[in-house]
């Protein structure tokens, strides 16, 4: 790009793995944290170096369950977030392109003042509304249920104000074309338009699953039940204010585990991204 | 196949902007009739009314014998073809192809046989596994035209099809168009603000000026007897040199008095540049000739012929004259050009009507 010979790359290529030092390195000292027994990470110095508790700290914690949250165990967890982040990541794609396509596509009365009530929720975040959203959730019996953690999450502003954006760069002689095809709304919207869409809903989706996946001011309040908790819930109440009651090893490997449902989800879109970018069809 | 009746047909867009203001067509089965005018004057509007993109303010459209107006377009029977070729970009040629076939649950080897049909008829075989992005201009342009084809439609419509190709291709696919439809015999309503085009491809032209029928006719029919001065002055390039009559003639030119008389009321005549002709002072001219004494202003050399543009004399218009080959002409040379009587058209300075001169 600018500078590609000389001293310019080394450079560059000193301050990049720097970079990524700086990023890793907490990462790689939670790793090592989650290999120790608690009594070598109670007694510092870390080492530098994994221990010899690999196995037994990953399948206590996967398996066996953990004391401090109930004896429920890590898979539980993570099954718990899962269906949670996506069905926060699908639900939103899945509601913000049905409205994205009313808006666009449809001619029908106060079209504009339901695209500004949709707008308007932007500053409505759970947080503003959390108390009335609680009440709702309780009256509905909703309360450490799935669906109580996916559904006040699950409308999206944002997303729609996107796939908006991207329905109106859609040249109006295709719609047309489609018509004369004899498309009718929903075929046209399956055949049309969610492949068109796909690069978007990917890149969304990775936002979006991410987004659920850290969910944590929401799961905290509707889930009681430890069985229902998320992973990052479970994760701080692990946690104890004194040192000697958290079981330091377990909340490493916890951490870890944590970490790498959306690294895969990154590492795996990532594909199509690029595939996105390559083909650049339009 | 099928006739396309257009009876009085409006279009009047949100706020009152009224696209098109009553126009009555008929289209004969088989046909191809070009729709031409310029910019804005509501070409698109009205093809895109008998596609049923559009709804009809007021009138009515029938093709074939059924009256069409209420009908979505896939129910019209008819294909369209866009000027931006609008194809599916994520299908391949073959999925364009048979995208509105599949759709009207058309048994797949039909749908099959047709697909390759069109293709072979269009030389677009090879490229039916193909993206459209993977495509160069002309080769979309033909499977666009393609997928009207699968269709078997009553009528094609298209939208100034041609006006994204280079000056090249777009000769080359005017011609193709051509011999495609009277192939098929499918009759046809084509858009273009292109005379050219327009005058090439039409069995029956269609002036068209800000929302209303200016002159039908047949191209040469169109050409040689303009309706009015819009006509006159939009088809033919270079336009037609009009020359106002005021009480005393036209200064610097010589007629007799029959032709340059101003009559009853005001009038304008008008002369094609290739029905005039340079001629030397000594020249014997032709009795009933006008003649034209002009201030040579600059001259266009297009190849095998040039255009000569003058001036008459007291700020008078301009006029060009044509002459074959390639013209040596200084601007400010004094030249005379001399014209046929009955090269004259005549219309009227009010209306702008032309004056069938009995
Ligand atoms: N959706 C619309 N709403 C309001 N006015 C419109 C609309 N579409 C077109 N018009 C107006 O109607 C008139 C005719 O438009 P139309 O598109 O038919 O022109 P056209 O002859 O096809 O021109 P061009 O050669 O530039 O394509 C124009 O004055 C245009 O501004
Ligand atoms: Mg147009």
């Amino acid at each position: 790009m600018i500078e590609k010979r000389g001293i310019g790359r080394p450079i560059a290529h000193v301050v990049l793995i720097l970079g990524v030092l700086i990023v890793a390195f907490p990462i790689y000292y939670t790793f090592i944290a989650s290999t120790q027994s608690l009594t070598t990470i109670l007694r510092p110095p870390l080492p530098l170096t994994p221990g010899d508790q690999f196995v037994p700290n990953y399948s206590e914690a996967i398996f066996g369950g953990i004391g401090r949250i109930g004896g429920v165990d890590v898979l539980t967890l993570l099954f718990n977030t899962l269906v949670m982040a996506l069905g926060i990541a699908l639900g939103k794609i899945f509601i913000s392109i049905l409205s994205a396509f009313a808006v666009v596509f449809f001619r029908f009365p106060l079209r504009m003042l339901f695209f500004w009530l949709i707008f308007v929720t932007l500053m409505l975040p759970v947080e503003v509304r959390i108390l009335p959203t609680y009440k709702v959730m309780v009256d509905l019996g909703m309360i450490d249920t799935y669906a109580g953690l996916i559904l006040p999450l699950i409308a999206s502003a944002t997303a729609t104000l996107l796939f908006r954006q991207f329905f109106m760069t859609i040249p109006s002689e295709l719609v047309e074309a489609a018509r004369i095809d004899g498309a009718g709304p929903l075929r046209f919207l399956k055949d049309i338009l969610l492949p068109l869409s796909k690069t978007n809903i990917a890149a969304l989706f990775v936002i979006l699953f991410i987004y659920g996946w850290t969910q944590y001011l929401w799961p905290l309040l509707v889930t009681n039940d430890n069985q229902m908790n998320t992973i990052v819930i479970a994760l701080r109440k692990m946690v104890s204010f004194a040192d000697a009651d958290t079981p330091w090893h377990m909340v490493m490997v916890t951490s870890i585990l944590a970490i790498l449902p959306p690294v895969l989800v990154v590492v795996l879109m990532q594909r199509w991204f690029v595939r996105g970018l390559v083909e650049s069809e339009k | 196949m099928a006739k396309i009746e257009l009876t009085d047909v409006r279009k009047v867009y949100p706020g009152n902007v009224e696209a098109v203001k009553g126009v009555s067509l008929s289209i004969p089965d088989g046909s191809f009739v070009v729709l031409v005018g310029p910019s804005g004057c509501g070409k698109s509007t009205l093809l895109r009314m008998v596609a049923g993109l559009e709804s009809i303010s007021s009138g009515t459209v029938e093709i074939g014998e059924r009256v069409v107006n209420e009908l979505e377009p896939a129910e019209r029977d008819i294909a369209m073809v866009f000027q931006n070729y609008a194809l599916y970009p994520h299908m391949s040629v073959r999925g364009n192809l048979q995208y509105g076939l599949k759709n009207r649950k058309m048994a797949s080897d039909e749908i099959a046989r047709r697909v390759d049909a069109a293709a072979k008829m269009l030389e677009i075989g090879p490229l039916l596994d193909r993206k459209p992005g993977q495509l160069s201009g002309g080769q979309r342009q033909r499977v666009a035209m393609g997928r009207a084809l699968v269709r078997e439609p009553a009528a094609f419509l298209f939208d100034e099809p041609l006006s994204n190709l280079d000056a090249k291709l777009r000769v080359q696919m005017r011609a193709e168009i051509r011999r495609l439809q009277r192939r098929l015999g499918t009759t046809s309503l084509y858009v273009t603000h292109d005379q050219l085009e327009a005058m090439t491809l039409a069995d029956k032209l269609v002036v068209l000026n800000s929302g209303r029928i200016e002159q039908v006719g047949s191209p040469m029919d169109v050409y040689e007897k303009p309706a009015s001065l819009f006509v006159a002055t939009f088809i033919g390039s270079p336009a037609m040199n009009l020359l106002p009559v005021g009480e005393g003639g036209v200064p610097g030119v010589s007629a007799s008095d029959h032709l340059l008389s101003p009559g009853g009321r005001p009038q304008i005549l008008g002369v094609r540049p290739e029905h005039m002709r340079l001629v030397a002072e000594t020249d014997a001219t032709q009795p009933g000739d006008a003649i034209f004494e002009l201030t040579v202003n600059g001259v266009e050399v297009v190849g095998a012929e040039s255009f000569v543009y003058g001036g008459l004399p007291q700020g008078g218009p301009e006029v060009a004259v044509r002459v074959a080959g390639y013209s040596h002409l200084e601007p400010g040379t004094q030249v005379r050009a001399a014209t046929s009587h009955d090269a004259f058209h005549r219309f009227d300075r009010e209306s702008g009507r032309r004056i069938v001169v009995a």
